[in-house]
Formats: structure tokens, C-alpha cells, sequence
């Protein structure tokens, strides 16, 4: 054997999506993205076998979701700040910016606890009921376990211990909730709006 | 703070002091306590491996009971209903629990080998997928041993499955084992995706990947994007029976069909993530058997990825006996007979390589002919019901069955045998017998023939499958005799081979580190490798580089420390390095995070609250294991920032 290459001078953190754990997080975003497909694919199946679709009793009414995409859109605001201010490794920014989007993350679900009453329809009710309240079941899932690995990063940073790999995984984080975000408004548009456009 | 403690890098020290330094800083622990918090790849495959095999013979002897069942006209030795039980516990089985695990195990254990990596990624994922794997499993045999296995067929149709006439808690236990073995083998696809993208030996660009490290890719990609759709449809299932919700119920909107839709969205690309594998491995065994360089090895690697891409336009060729519009048929027939093409463009290249080279007849390579000789069968017959008139008059009859057994214990068992065979050594460091090895293939192809060559028959004269017993005088007693007869060579040669596996585990572990004279990076460490799999990490300068390197000067990488787990991490395709990065420490949380995530599963088939309260313990699981311990790496000073 012969060394031909020396490793030492190579950085051991990365917030450019270097690391394994970017690909790994990218890697489930596409699970996650293909079940929200399938779930919205399901949705259009029972559509087509429907022809009295949406079966009823009422539409579901999109003030409220359409007041959170509006909110979780203007969140990208911060959401974007804070990416930046981690790649700068700055501590007091990434701190009050972990804050700002733990409260955010708090008024998102309390948002997500009242649309549920707009949507008129109880999963038992009928096929119908049944596909929105999944699409919003998959969704809040998703919010919620970002909420919560957000308040731990908060936690994180100012407990300690904090390092330059850290970073990275809040970039992680920041990256999740844009897919939390940007999978709102195709979920959004099929609880809401295609019972009103795209129906027979 | 470990970052300030003086490094240790692998060259501050003379090479003959490296292993046990590494040795100390990989596998700290000794006993039960290292057995339940390892994260050694190798360590976690071998038990999938050891598991999974369990599962098969488990699934082998609800065969076999089946079998005498069917032998003679008008036998009671299983009631219907258990024999309801038993065909749909051995389909789940070997589908679920055997098949897909046993080629992710394999791959768990060589792709991090294969690509010169000393871990795969995510390693405490992956022991936390053995053990939802296992505690999944588990799940289902203890309820098959108390009357509540599932019984409605492995794929679990509604509405016979649904909460109409499916009573009981059957199909639910059936409907939470997908949930198990879906995170299972969703955690390990994302650790070969990430091991292949970031973690290859510097110098390995995409044209210098081993073949079985492509077909896992290939394979990881599809359980990535057909797993979705069975969590979906599992999830629809599980929720109309415990929730009422309306997804399949007619009378509410609901449609039959669309379980249908999402399970063979996955069920068919599902055939193909067993096959993959298999073939990558064949072709791995062809070209070191033959001692030449895999004919055609672009042409290989495409005709993996063009199967990858065609699995998932055949879904509805399972669902042409439902009254599917024919346009929409006549495309599925279209692609199921395409993919014939490219699965045939391996063989050729595989008979190509042996006609150039000089074949060695190992036990291996007669595995991989019972492969083709099966698959080729099992594939013809699978052309002949890619037509949808044929198929109108095969579908639910011993033909599909007769059909799907040569395609999988051609197409995947065998391959897996012949694996077996050719890295047993490199598993173990101990090699198994040749002469065993040729009773255990002889036995397997006379067996695999005698047993479902008669229900491809059995099929064109009528007899329908998932049927306890038959009358006399419909012409099927003498050829349900033979297959149960084969059934029991089959049987055998399966006897054989653990005879085999057992005697060799005796004996001493004397087995040279590259036995088969293999051109590939695993190969290149000792059999079997050390907890660090590498000391130094090879870089690969060739696509065959033990055979471009014949005089040993394998060049390799240095800089990395031994004072904590570091690997080399490099770019997707080119393979540079480009950073260095620290793999976890052994830990018991995956464990614990397993038991709970069971618990929450297994709790909600009684009450669906056990999601919300089970959520908990499962979160504080998952803070326990992902919270950091220590600062591992400085912040960067103002210079570093600034540049």
C-alpha cells in the first residue's frame, strides 16, 4: 500500500449541503413529497369515481388555511434571515432567530388547531371527509415534528453544547420548514379549492 | 471538549500500532452491552441476515404444511381457516419479512465495504431499523400463534380485508406489519442512497462503481418512491377499520379499487426491489468466476436503472381482471413485455463475460445458471400473462402461483444463495463446503421445478389458488402430488444448506482476506474486516482495483484521526474528498426508540389514542438519541469566517 492523499487539512462540518446528513434529510423530503403525491393522487381517484363530487355536506371553508399559507409564506421572511445568519455563525442573530421561529412554529399550530373547525366535514362522514382530513392529518404531522426539533435546536443553542457541526443541523431545520411550507399550498389547494374548480 | 484535546491522527503512530488504536476508538464495548448498542454496519447485517432466514424457514414449513394439504383430493389435515392464515402468513413472510430484508442486509453489510467507506451512513438508523424490523415480525408470528394471523392474502384485498368482513384484529396486525417493515426498509434505502452519494473511496466516480453497489442504488430509489404509496394505502386501511373512515367503502364514496392501485403501485416495483439486488449480485459472482472484467458493464448498470424506471409503469398488469379501461391495459401489457429487454441485455452480457473468460464452476455460479435457467422460465411465463386476453384466463389460478415462485426463487433466492456461497468467507473468514454446496444447488433446481412446473399446469386446467382442498376427478391430484413432493427436494435442499452453514461456523477462521481472487474493495480488508473495516481508507483508482493493483501497492488516504470515528466524505459523482466527518458512538437509544416506537404501534391497533400518547415517549426517545453529548468540532475564528 501507498498513502497518495492527506485528509488532515479537510474542514469536519459544512452548512453548503456537503454532509451526509443534507442528502439524508433531502433523501426523506422525497419520501415525505411522494406521499403527499400519493395522498393528492388518491384524492383525484376518488374524484373520478365520484360524479356527485364533493359529496357533501359543505365545502370546506378556506379562510382560515388560506390565512395560514398567507402567514407560513411571510414566515420564509425569517426562515431565509436565520439561514443566512447560520452560515455566518452568528450566535446572538441564530438565537433570537431560533426564538422568532419557535413562536412562529407555536401560532402556525394554533392556526392548524382552529382550521380544523372549517372544515365542515368529519372523516367519517364519507369518502370525502375522509381524503381532506388525511391530507390535513399528513400535513400537521409534518408541522409539528418541525415545531418541536425547532424548540430542541432553540434549546440546543443556548444550553449548549454548541459547535460548528450544529450549524448544519440547523440549516437542516430551516430547510425542513420550507418543505413544510411549500407543501401547504398544493395541500391547501386540494382541501379547499379543487372541491370548488376541478369537481364535475 | 474533545475538539480541544490534542488529535491523533492514523500517521502519529507506526502502522503496526493503528489497529488496535482504532480497535479501541470503533468498538469500545465488549458482551451484551456492545451486542445491543452496536452500530457496526457489519454486526447489524449479519443479524437481518440470521433473522430474515429465520423468517424463511418459518414461511418454508407453512409451505410445506400447505403442500401435504393439497397433495391428495379432500384432505383435512389444516381447516380452512387456518389454511386462510397459513397461505396469507407465507406470502407476507416471505414477501415482508424475508425477501426485501435479506437483500437489504446483504447490501447493509457489503455496499459500505464495496465502496472502500468504514461505516454506512446513518448507523444508528440502521440498527434502529433491525430492530423495528424485528420487534415487527415478531409482532406477527406471536399473533399467528394465538389465531389472529392475518388471512385475507398477502396483498390483503379490500373489502374482504376491510372492516366489513374482515372481524377481528387480523388485517389490522397485518395492516401495522407493513407500517414496521416500511420504516425499516425506508431508514435503510436512505442510508445505501447517502453511503453510495457521499461516502465512496476517493476516486471512485460513477464509472468505477461496483455493479451490486449500482443495483442497490437503483433499488434504494425504488423503495424511495413505491414505499409512499403502501404507507398510504396501509395507513387508509388501518384508518377505515379503526376510524371509520370511508376510503374504500362504496356505499360513502369510497372505492375498492383504490387499494388496489396504491398496493401494486408499490407490490410490482416491490418484485423488482427483490430482483435488483439479486442481479447485481449475480453479475458481481459472473465476472470474478470468469476472471475477466463484466462484459459490457455500461450496458448492465443501464439496464438497471431503464428496469428501475419500467417496475413502475406495470402496476395495473396485477389488476387486468378488474375492469380497467383497455387503452390504459394495452399500455401495462406494452411495458410489462418491454421490460424483458433490458433483464435480457444482463444474461447476454453475463454469457458474454463467461465465453471471453476462464470460468471457474463454484457453487456460486451454479447458482447463478439456476438463476437464469428459473428466471428465464419464470419470465416466459410472465410474458405470457403480460397479454391481457391470456391473463383474463390465468388470473387467480395456480398459473400466477406457478408464475411468481420461478420468478422469485429464480430470480432472487438463487442470486442470494449464490451470494451467500461467494461472501460467507468475507461474512465469517471461514469458507462453506463446495460439495455440500453443489447437493444444496442440484437439490434446489430438481425441487424448484418439480414443485411449480405442475402448478403452471395446474393453472391452464383450472385450479384456482387460495383453495384448502379440491375435489377428486378434476385431473389434479397427480400433479399436486408431484408439486408436493418437490416441495419437500425443495425442503431439503434448504437442510442442506444450513447443515452446511452450521458445519462451516465450526470450523477456524483461516480464510484469506480475497479467497476468490475478486477484483472488488471488500476484498481488500481482512475476512472477515475489522469494526473499522479499513485502517487506511483505499482509494480506488480502477473500477477492478485489487486487480489493477496485483503487486498490493493499493493506494490509500491518510489524515484521519483515531481518537474519535472520522471518515472521508466525497462528491457524489466525481468521488473527491472533500470533507472529513465523525460517525456516531455506540448507543443503546435506537434500541430503546425502537421498543417504544413498537409500542405505540402495536398500542393503536386497540385505541387510536395510543398515536397521540405513544407519540411521546417515541419523541423523547429520538431527543435522547439525536442530542449531542459534546462539541465535536470548533467554530470556525474570525479568518476562517471571513474566507
Amino acid at each position: 500500500m501507498s498513502a497518495k492523499l492527506d485528509v488532515r487539512h479537510l474542514r469536519d462540518y459544512d452548512l453548503n449541503g456537503g454532509m451526509p446528513i443534507w442528502l439524508g434529510t433531502l433523501a426523506f423530503m422525497i419520501i415525505e413529497g411522494s406521499g403527499f403525491a400519493m395522498a393528492i393522487a388518491a384524492y383525484l381517484y376518488l374524484q373520478s369515481q365520484n360524479p356527485d363530487w364533493p359529496l357533501g355536506p359543505k365545502l370546506p371553508d378556506p379562510m382560515l388555511g388560506g390565512v395560514l399559507a398567507l402567514f407560513l409564506l411571510v414566515t420564509e421572511i425569517p426562515n431565509q434571515w436565520i439561514k443566512r445568519r447560520i452560515r455566518a455563525f452568528n450566535l446572538k442573530n441564530v438565537r433570537i432567530g431560533l426564538l422568532l421561529m419557535s413562536a412562529i412554529g407555536l401560532a402556525a399550530l394554533a392556526f392548524r388547531a382552529f382550521e380544523f373547525g372549517f372544515l365542515n366535514i368529519r372523516w367519517d362522514t364519507n369518502a370525502f371527509g375522509s381524503i381532506v382530513w388525511a391530507l390535513i392529518f399528513l400535513h400537521t404531522t409534518h408541522v409539528i415534528v418541525d415545531v418541536v426539533e425547532t424548540w430542541i435546536m432553540t434549546a440546543m443553542m443556548f444550553i449548549g453544547p454548541v459547535d460548528a457541526r450544529r450549524f448544519g443541523d440547523l440549516i437542516e431545520n430551516a430547510e425542513y420548514w420550507d418543505f413544510v411550507v411549500f407543501t401547504w399550498l398544493p395541500v391547501y389547494f386540494f382541501i379547499y379549492w379543487a372541491p370548488r374548480w376541478l369537481a364535475h | 471538549m474533545s475538539a480541544a484535546q490534542q488529535p491523533v491522527y492514523d500517521t502519529d503512530m507506526p502502522a503496526s500500532a493503528l489497529p488496535e488504536a482504532l480497535c479501541r476508538t470503533w468498538n469500545p464495548h465488549t458482551g451484551l452491552w456492545n451486542w445491543l448498542t452496536s452500530v457496526d454496519h457489519k454486526s447489524i447485517a449479519l443479524r437481518y441476515m440470521v433473522t430474515a432466514f429465520a423468517f424463511l424457514i418459518l414461511g418454508g414449513i407453512l409451505a410445506l404444511a400447505m403442500r401435504l394439504q393439497l397433495a391428495q383430493p379432500e384432505l383435512r389435515l389444516l381447516s380452512p381457516d387456518i389454511y386462510n392464515q397459513f397461505f396469507t402468513m407465507h406470502g407476507t413472510t416471505m414477501m415482508f419479512l424475508f425477501a426485501v430484508p435479506v437483500m437489504e442486509a446483504v447490501a447493509i453489510y457489503l455496499v459500505p465495504l464495496m465502496v472502500g467507506a468504514r461505516i454506512i451512513a446513518f448507523p444508528r438508523l440502521n440498527a434502529f431499523s433491525y430492530w423495528v424490523y424485528l420487534f415487527g415480525g415478531c409482532m406477527i408470528w406471536v399473533a399467528f400463534f394465538v389465531n389472529a394471523g392475518p388471512d385475507a392474502g398477502w396483498f390483503s384485498y379490500v373489502p374482504l380485508a376491510g372492516p366489513e368482513y374482515g372481524a377481528g384484529k387480523r388485517s389490522d396486525l397485518w395492516a401495522q406489519l407493513i407500517t414496521f417493515t416500511e420504516i425499516s426498509a425506508l431508514a435503510v434505502a436512505v442510508e445505501i442512497v447517502v453511503t453510495v452519494f457521499r461516502m465512496r473511496a476517493p476516486g471512485m466516480g460513477l464509472n468505477r462503481i461496483p455493479v451490486f453497489v449500482w443495483a442497490m442504488l437503483v433499488t434504494s430509489f425504488s423503495i424511495i418512491f413505491a414505499m409512499p404509496s403502501v404507507v398510504v394505502g396501509s395507513s387508509m386501511l388501518i384508518s377505515d377499520r379503526l376510524l371509520a373512515t370511508h376510503f374504500f367503502n362504496p356505499a360513502e364514496g369510497g372505492d375498492a379499487l383504490l387499494w388496489q392501485h396504491l398496493f401494486w403501485f408499490f407490490g410490482h416495483p416491490e418484485v423488482y426491489i427483490i430482483f435488483i439486488p439479486a442481479v447485481g449480485m449475480a453479475s458481481m459472482i459472473v465476472e470474478t468466476a470468469a476472471r475477466r472484467p463484466l462484459f459490457g458493464y455500461p450496458l448492465v448498470v443501464l439496464s438497471l436503472i431503464s428496469i428501475g424506471f419500467l417496475s413502475f409503469g406495470l402496476w395495473v398488469h396485477h389488476m387486468f381482471a378488474a375492469g380497467l379501461p383497455r387503452m390504459g391495459n394495452s399500455f401495462f401489457s406494452a411495458s410489462s413485455m418491454a421490460i424483458a429487454i433490458p433483464t435480457g441485455a444482463q444474461i447476454f452480457c453475463w454469457i458474454a463475460t463467461w465465453w471471453d473468460g476462464r470460468l471457474r464452476i463454484t457453487t456460486s455460479v451454479l447458482f447463478v445458471i439456476g438463476f437464469m435457467i428459473l428466471f428465464v422460465l419464470g419470465g416466459l411465463s410472465g410474458i405470457m400473462i403480460a397479454s391481457v386476453p391470456f391473463d383474463l384466463q390465468a388470473t387467480d389460478t395456480y398459473f400466477i402461483v406457478g408464475h411468481i415462485h420461478y420468478v422469485l426463487l429464480g430470480g432472487a433466492v438463487a442470486p442470494l444463495l449464490g451470494a451467500v456461497y461467494h461472501w460467507f468467507p468475507k461474512f465469517t473468514g471461514r469458507t462453506l463446503s463446495e460439495r455440500l454446496g453443489a447437493w444444496n444447488y442440484w437439490l434446489y433446481l430438481l425441487g424448484a421445478n418439480l414443485t411449480f412446473a405442475p402448478m403452471l399446469i395446474l393453472g391452464l386446467r383450472g385450479m384456482t389458488r387460495r383453495i384448502f382442498t379440491y375435489p377428486p376427478g378434476f385431473g389434479w391430484a397427480d400433479l399436486n402430488l408431484i408439486a408436493t413432493i418437490g416441495s419437500f427436494v425443495l425442503g431439503l435442499s434448504f437442510l442442506i444448506f444450513l447443515i452446511n452453514v452450521a458445519r462451516a461456523l465450526t470450523l477456524p477462521r483461516v480464510c484469506a482476506a480475497n479467497p476468490w481472487d475478486a477484483p472488488t474493495l471488500e476484498w481488500a480488508t481482512a475476512s472477515p474486516p475489522p469494526p473499522y473495516n479499513f485502517a487506511f481508507t483505499p482509494l480506488a483508482e480502477s473500477r477492478w482495483p485489487l486487480w489493477s493493483n496485483r503487486s498490493g501497492a493499493l493506494p490509500y488516504a491518510t489524515g484521519l484521526r483515531t481518537d474519535r470515528k472520522e471518515i472521508i466524505i466525497t462528491t457524489a459523482v466525481e468521488a473527491q474528498a472533500v470533507l472529513r466527518d465523525i460517525a456516531p458512538a455506540p448507543t443503546i437509544w435506537p434500541l430503546l426508540a425502537a421498543i417504544v416506537t413498537t409500542g405505540m404501534l402495536v398500542g393503536s391497533i386497540y385505541t387510536p389514542s395510543a398515536l397521540v400518547y405513544g407519540a411521546i415517549p417515541v419523541g423523547l426517545a429520538l431527543v435522547g438519541w439525536l442530542y449531542p453529548r459534546k462539541a465535536e468540532a470548533e467554530l470556525p475564528s474570525q479568518e476562517e469566517k471571513s474566507a
